[in-house]
């Protein structure tokens, strides 16, 4: 491309020299991150000074493994929120997931002919990770193929999933899920109830998912495709970006994400219920704010979400530990998502004024 | 015409003025858009405003309506010095404006429009809907409107829209009445009411201020005419003493070769032809059976008013809007269905006119909107290169010498010139064979526009066949190796560029036939 001919630009840009002034910028958006961070150790200091039990180790293992259902959740939820969608159906999705994974531990898959089909541990898992998955790609052809309002179209498949979860077992429970060595279905409980070097799985399985998600928004070509759909979805189109496919695969994410959760969720209660992590999308989708993510799109980070979900699981948690009563539980936590989204705002317009 | 105060037609520039706008700066972050202009209305006459786009005529009108303050500078009414904060402050003491783009809202009907935001009220304290029809009927048929007003305004055609916009400001007491591009979308007997309205609205000495393009219009009908250019008053002057060279000579000022002299480019192959080219609208197509071709190394301007159908050309080109009949072929192979990535793939790219809307993602950096294009193919293994993303993104920025502090700046840092520049460098990471430019000058300053010409012209000299939107003569008079002129979604001239003459320019883009003019 030789777009500039003659002349040399007159100042030429040395833009290692010029990055210097943008130290203050940077700092003013670590702590513009860390917001919801200093809000975190604000109250772990508050509760650790009313109850002795409550920064004990036991403890904040017991609370990061609650925390751990939550933040897997949202992190799905995040990479839909980022495009500017919105999942409400991870919680059905959760609890159609453990069904199904429970149901064929339980009693196997049932053909028609009357054979028992039986699969492994690690199929089970599978195939409840790919039901997830699947109910997210209904999500995301519903509104990027028939162009239904996302709000809408996972608010219908909150309540599908939900049905399709108690027709399995006709809302019923699925109450053994131990399996028996000979069918190779044993060990479900490693995801929910077992740790590894003393930290339980499903703390290392948010890691790893947090870890993967960082990667995924931050270093790959689909992760900035993310955010471009969601800050300017005309744009993406215009630079030849297949938003639809961006929009689907999310959702799909997102699927996948919650029936991990379900998972979780169902391995440590050492039973498949049906109305497992009811209301669950509606913790996620704070986690999400809390951490930072635009309902708008286009802003949000996996580690602000993460972060988000640790002030809601040890916010719940404390109160609980401290023996405020459920009632007031709920206030707290919703005046605390309340003021953190208040504290945004205004830290927004700060910056604006600044950069004005 | 006999009686009245207004009827003499005496008017001289010492008549006296309703209406100064005294010494006027308006500045949005660094760009100028006015730069102390005193623009006066004069009392019971029809004051013209005209200018090229971003000359500063509307952001005049709406600090006069009290939609913007000025940066500095004072509004004199009658001799008092007045302040308008808002729009109703300006409403209350007579001023009243028809926007330019429709205000109106289509999910309501007509009265309701008409009385939005000041609902007359009955006896028990509710809105008093007879009154609003009974006045809302009486305000249309000043109009020679036979619409009821209880239709929806939505379902109204656009030229009966914008009659009831200004139906809505002439049911309210104005004595200073703005009329931004009022015709823009009105056919030629709505035109005639309209001006029949406007000459009653004379003798009862009402002062309007008049913007237009449509130079044999506002020769009709007004009495004053004002020239800003760049947010500048270059002249003003009664209607009578001027003449349309004169006018359109005030407009475009700066001779063509100050802002840029093209020297044509070898030409090549026809790489993009489109013939038949035709996208549904309501009520006449938003294109309407348009055929022409681009070569390589040339640069083809497209001139025409607002609404012509250029946006929506360039659009359906890149394949954001569907067709309904007619062909698009590159470099001979037809563009298929209407999915951009495939465009692109095929050697198309748009710069949007809209930088904001269409062109950046406002939430990321410079790199992330350079790159946007192309980061699919900037990896190493699985992963972002970093090493590589900086280092294509900074060489963009040094080839088309964009301004950042680095190139992780947020994209709204930026200057409009220099964001232009950033969706520039997007587009032509695509490496693409034909480029089409959707006004790639609107809203930078002079110097940008003279960098985006150079870059242009660099591009047809390297073989890109280059399509350009403009509504500015001297643009499209400077740059162009053939112009095409649109109206009313068709083309109604296709001039090489030793054929072009503002002349030529101004009366295609108000004709809806094609003219016949030699090649």
């Amino acid at each position: 491309m030789n777009a500039s001919p003659e002349t040399e630009a007159k100042t030429p840009l040395p833009v290692e020299e010029r990055r210097q002034p943008n130290t203050g910028a940077r700092v003013a958006m670590l702590l513009l991150q860390g917001r919801t961070l200093i809000v975190l150790v604000v109250l772990i200091a508050v509760f650790s000074l009313i109850s002795v039990d409550y920064l004990t180790q036991s403890n904040l293992l017991l609370m990061t493994k609650h925390v751990s259902i939550t933040a897997i959740m949202a992190i799905g939820g995040t990479f839909v929120i980022l495009t500017a969608g919105i999942d409400l159906s991870v919680g059905s999705i959760a609890g159609l997931s453990g069904m199904i994974s429970g149901g064929l531990l339980y009693e196997g898959l049932k053909l028609p002919g009357g054979h028992t089909v039986w699969f492994s541990t690690v199929m089970v898992m599978a195939i409840g990770i790919l039901v997830g998955a699947a109910v997210g790609a209904i999500n995301g052809l519903l509104i990027t193929k028939l162009n239904v309002a996302p709000f809408i179209a996972t608010l219908g498949v909150l309540y599908v999933a939900r049905g399709f979860a108690d027709l399995r077992s006709g809302g019923g429970t699925f109450p053994n899920l131990a399996g028996t060595p000979a069918r190779h279905n044993t060990g479900f409980d490693v995801l929910g109830v077992q740790s590894w070097f003393g930290v339980p799985v499903s703390i290392w399985a948010m890691v790893a998912v947090a870890a993967l998600a960082i990667v995924v928004t931050t270093r790959t070509p689909f992760g900035r495709r993310v955010y471009a759909v969601g800050g300017n979805e005309r744009a993406a189109e215009l630079s030849g970006i297949r938003t639809a496919r961006i929009k689907i695969a999310v959702y799909i994410i997102s699927g996948a994400c919650a029936a991990l959760a379900g998972l979780i969720l169902t391995s440590e209660l050492g039973a498949a219920y049906p109305d497992t992590a009811t209301t669950y999308e509606l913790n996620a989708i704070a986690a999400a704010v809390l951490g930072g993510t635009s309902l708008f799109g286009g802003k949000g980070t996996i580690i602000g979400t993460v972060v988000g979900a640790f002030v809601i699981g040890y916010l719940s948690d404390g109160l609980v530990l401290v023996g405020v009563s459920p009632f007031w539980q709920l206030v707290v936590k919703g005046t605390v998502i309340i003021l953190a989204v208040v504290l945004e705002q205004t830290q927004e317009r700060v910056k604006a004024r600044m950069a004005t | 015409m006999s009686a009245g105060p207004a009827a003499t037609r005496d008017w001289d520039l010492d008549a006296p003025a309703l209406l100064v706008a005294e010494d006027f700066v308006k500045s949005y972050g660094g760009v100028h858009a006015l730069r102390g202009v005193t623009f006066k209305a004069r009392t019971g006459a029809v004051n013209v405003l005209v200018g090229e786009n971003g000359a500063g005529k509307s952001t005049l009108m709406k600090i006069l309506s009290g939609a913007e303050q000025a940066t500095s500078g004072r509004i004199v009414l009658d001799g008092d010095v007045v302040e308008f904060r808002s729009p109703r402050e300006a409403m209350a003491r007579g001023i009243g404006i028809i926007h330019q783009e429709l205000s109106l809202f289509p999910n309501l009907s007509v009265a309701d429009n008409i009385f939005a935001g000041r609902e007359l009220h009955n006896r028990g304290h509710l809105t008093d809907v007879r009154e609003h029809r009974k006045q809302a009927s009486a305000a249309l048929s000043r109009l020679r409107q036979e619409i009821s007003p209880d239709t929806m305004v939505g379902d109204l055609p656009i030229g009966t829209q914008q009659l009831v916009e200004i139906a809505r400001v002439l049911s309210q007491d104005v004595r200073i009445l703005i009329m931004d591009e009022p015709t823009s979308a009105l056919s030629g007997t709505e035109v005639d009411v309209l001006f029949e309205v406007m000459e009653d609205l004379r003798k009862e000495n009402v002062t309007i201020i008049y913007i237009s393009h449509k130079l044999e219009e506002f020769r009709r009908i007004g009495d004053y005419v004002t020239v800003l250019r760049d947010g500048a008053l270059v002249a003003e002057a009664p209607m009578s003493e001027t003449d349309t060279a004169w006018i359109v000579q005030q407009m475009v000022g700066r001779s063509q070769s100050s802002l840029f002299t093209r020297t044509a480019s070898t030409v090549g192959d026809v790489i993009l032809q489109v013939e038949g080219l035709t996208v549904p609208g309501k009520p006449t197509a938003l294109v309407d059976n348009v055929s022409f071709n681009v070569k390589a190394g040339e640069i083809v301007g497209i001139y025409g008013l607002m609404g012509a159908g250029r946006t929506e050309l360039m659009e359906t080109l890149i394949g954001t809007r569907i067709r309904s009949a007619g062909s698009i072929r590159i470099e001979g192979k037809e563009a298929g269905d209407s999915r951009v990535a495939r465009r692109l793939a095929m050697g198309l790219a748009l710069v949007p006119e809209d930088r904001q809307r269409d062109g950046l993602v406002q939430a990321l950096s410079v790199r992330a909107n350079v790159l946007l294009a192309i980061v699919g193919n900037l990896t190493k293994g699985l992963l972002l290169s970093n090493g590589r993303e900086r280092d294509v993104a900074n060489g963009q920025v040094q080839d088309l010498r964009i301004k950042v502090p680095s190139v992780d700046a947020q994209v709204t840092e930026l200057s409009g010139g220099n964001q232009q520049k950033v969706v520039l460098a997007r587009a032509l990471l695509t490496k693409p064979k034909i480029l089409l430019l959707d006004e790639p000058t609107r809203g930078i300053d002079v110097g940008a526009k003279t960098e985006i010409f150079r870059i242009m012209s660099g591009l047809a000299d390297a073989g890109l066949g280059v399509l350009f939107v403009s509504s500015e003569l001297a643009e499209v008079m400077g740059m162009a190796d053939r112009v095409l002129v649109m109206a009313r979604g068709r083309i109604t001239a296709d001039l090489p560029r030793d054929e072009v003459t503002q002349g030529l320019l101004v009366s295609a883009s108000a004709s809806s036939q094609a003219m016949k003019v030699s090649q």
